[in-house]
């Protein structure tokens, strides 16, 4: 039944996707570890690191095209999971430091020494278990996300107020990390990590295995979003997120629908943003900023909504600039950023992969509007409504 | 009468919006196997009963129970369509984005929770049921175009087709051939009268010609209440209905 599941969601797009994902979980390492430094062949290790930070994002992305793509739910909020993820990480390599912190301490990790506190807070216990904080990872945003759909879809909340009610979410939680009595380094946050798993965090051997781990976590993530979208409920998701009044008129409880899709995101965006933190060295409250999750909404749009495909493409892209113009003109990024929006807004509705198609729709051999709308959702109802 | 033979049963039944009755005092009772046509002037609360029957709004007072012991009243939308009740909107609303046999898909009656979607595989039976439907309103050729693509009278039989895939046991239509072409409206009332043997139909419409070719009997209502009942000859004869609404 799984293969069936996978297969489902294996068209055309899907092979390209992991055929990239592929060539780059083979190339990559090559090219870091095999090929020898002064070729112009070789990539350096920052390198690495910085494409395994883009795929994080991408990941994020990922989750975010999911709910507002094909449920029209526009999350202003994403990064809490993927900050919640990334924190859920984080407390597992502040208890690998052990007493190699700067203080010393087995077991306390040292902003709490700093603080005074003479015992581990409740909540910290069992983060010394990889296993255990993996299973955070996900639990954490999964079931903040599901007590907050829970009450915002039962209460029928859609449109612009949920969208700012997950702002206020991200908001609230930018907040309460920035307090040191919550235990999680307040306005330092969590960092100066040594070891994950017992391998050196610096080492290169050990920058690569967490830049495979992501492209495995991305690709594996592709095949479900893609699987769950080719499937029945895939359909009823797209169903709801255009008419939703005629959803619930056939049967179907489309808050559980919702529910379910706004949760695996949640849990998706976690799993980004854990694989991120131990690649950048450090999980801070400013992952929570409402920024952070409008500029993923950035991403998505650009990338094209509803594609899936487009999500990955538009979060490494948007992100290559940034990295590029933070270094070349950074007082420009912003407005770079603010006025990519407003273009993609007017002119690609549907992102870089909705004018892709929309190329491809003119040339002579290119196939049918059935073969088409079989995968690419027509967001023309959408956009008029998840906006 | 007894509700116990009902396959639906209104009894006063009002409802306010911001002190204007929509229903007021409105009583109605359905056979199984019955069709009804329900006309009445622009006001006269005939989307608001539709809107009660189906949960979309709680009345203020009355009674709604469906074969006679289920009370409407307390069940949310989802909950009555699985009892078996279908609505048709006055706009057509199909699935824009899906192809006409996905959108049959989705409306088949099968399990409705995420996991037995999520794992479903259209069976032997669901593809005949659907090919049956597609012949029925006449579709079988644009089965693969998006619904989004089809006419408006052809959006209508869609919206048809998924009620009659839900397989409810009542059928709420409302307003089916509004902005139809007079071949369109021919076609759907002959549609809807193949429907009415096997389901209990209500009609909701304007359109007087359409009224007389389905045959049925009528009730009319006028500020929020039944104003007359029967056949149309003898409606149209009553001096209130005139009056209210067939004299402007």
């Amino acid at each position: 039944m799984l293969t069936r599941f996978f297969l489902m969601g294996l068209d055309r797009k899907a092979g390209l996707v992991l055929t990239v994902l592929a060539l780059l979980a083979v190339l990559v390492p090559v090219m870091t570890l095999i090929v020898p430094e002064g070729s112009p062949w070789h990539v350096s290790i920052f390198t690495v690191s910085l494409l395994g930070k883009y795929l994080c994002f991408a990941l994020l992305a990922l989750a975010l095209d999911l709910v507002w793509g094909y449920v029209g739910i526009l999350s202003l909020g994403h990064a809490a999971f993927f900050a919640l993820g990334g924190y859920a990480m984080g407390m597992y390599l502040m208890r690998q430091i052990g007493p190699r912190g700067v203080y010393g301490n087995p077991i306390l990790p040292d902003f709490m020494v700093f603080l005074n506190w003479k015992e581990l807070p409740w909540y910290w216990l069992g983060f010394d278990h990889f296993w255990f904080a993996a299973i955070m990872v996900l639990v954490v945003p999964g079931a903040l996300a599901f007590a907050f759909g829970w009450f915002a879809f039962r209460s029928r909340v859609t449109g612009v107020y949920l969208s700012i009610i997950t702002q206020a979410l991200t908001f609230a939680l930018l907040l309460a990390f920035f307090r040191n009595d919550m235990g999680f380094g307040g306005n330092n946050g969590l960092t100066d990590f040594k070891e994950i798993l017992g391998y050196d965090i610096q080492a290169p051997g050990t920058r690569v295995g967490l830049f495979l781990a992501t492209i495995a976590a991305l690709a594996l993530s592709y095949m479900i979003a893609s699987g769950i979208i080719a499937s029945k409920l895939g359909k009823v998701l797209v169903a709801v997120r255009d008419t939703e009044s005629r959803v619930r008129f056939l049967g179907y409880n489309t808050e559980s629908y919702k529910l379910f899709a706004w949760t695996l995101s949640a849990c998706m965006a976690g799993v980004a943003g854990a694989l991120y933190v131990p690649q950048v060295g450090i999980i801070n409250p400013s992952e929570f900023a409402p920024a952070s999750s409008i500029e993923a909404v950035i991403w998505v749009a650009v990338g094209g909504r509803g594609t899936l495909a487009g999500a990955i493409l538009g979060a490494v892209l948007v992100n290559f600039g940034k990295s590029y113009f933070t270094g070349a003109l950074p007082e420009f990024w912003l407005f770079a950023l603010g006025g990519l929006f407003v273009l993609v807004t007017l002119f690609l509705p549907k992102g870089l992969l909705g004018l892709w198609a929309q190329l491809t729709a003119r040339l002579p051999n290119a196939k049918g509007p059935n073969a088409k709308g079989k995968n690419a959702p027509n967001g023309n109802t959408a956009d008029q409504k998840g906006m | 009468m007894s509700a116990e033979d009902t396959l639906l049963y209104l009894d006063g039944v009002s409802v306010s919006f911001d002190g204007f009755r929509a229903l007021n005092n409105l009583s109605l009772t359905m056979m199984p196997g019955e069709m009804r046509a329900i006309i009445g002037p622009n006001g006269a609360g005939k989307t608001t009963m539709m809107d009660v029957i189906t949960g979309k709004t709680r009345p203020d007072h009355g009674t709604i129970l469906f074969e006679g012991e289920t009370d409407l009243t307390k069940l949310r939308e989802a909950s009555i369509a699985n009892l078996g009740i279908g609505r048709k909107f006055q706009r057509p609303t199909v699935f824009e984005p899906h192809s006409v046999w996905d959108n049959l898909e989705l409306a088949l009656k099968a399990p409705r929770s995420p996991l037995k979607t999520l794992t479903y595989a259209i069976s032997r039976e669901d593809r005949a049921r659907i090919e049956d439907i597609l012949d029925i309103t006449r579709l079988s050729p644009k089965r693969d175009r998006l619904a989004g693509s089809l006419s408006h009278g052809e959006k209508q039989w869609l919206e048809i087709g998924m009620l009659l895939a839900q397989d409810p046991k009542l059928l709420l239509v409302d307003e089916p051939v509004a902005g139809m072409t007079d071949a369109e409206t021919e076609q759907t009332a002959r549609l809807l009268c193949d429907i009415a043997g096997k389901h209990s139909v209500i009609v909701v419409e304007h359109d007087m010609s359409f009224v007389r070719a389905l045959g049925v009997k009528v009730t009319v209502l006028a500020e929020g209440s039944v104003l007359a009942e029967g056949s149309l000859d003898s409606v149209s004869a009553n001096q209130q209905v005139i009056d209210v609404y067939l004299g402007r």
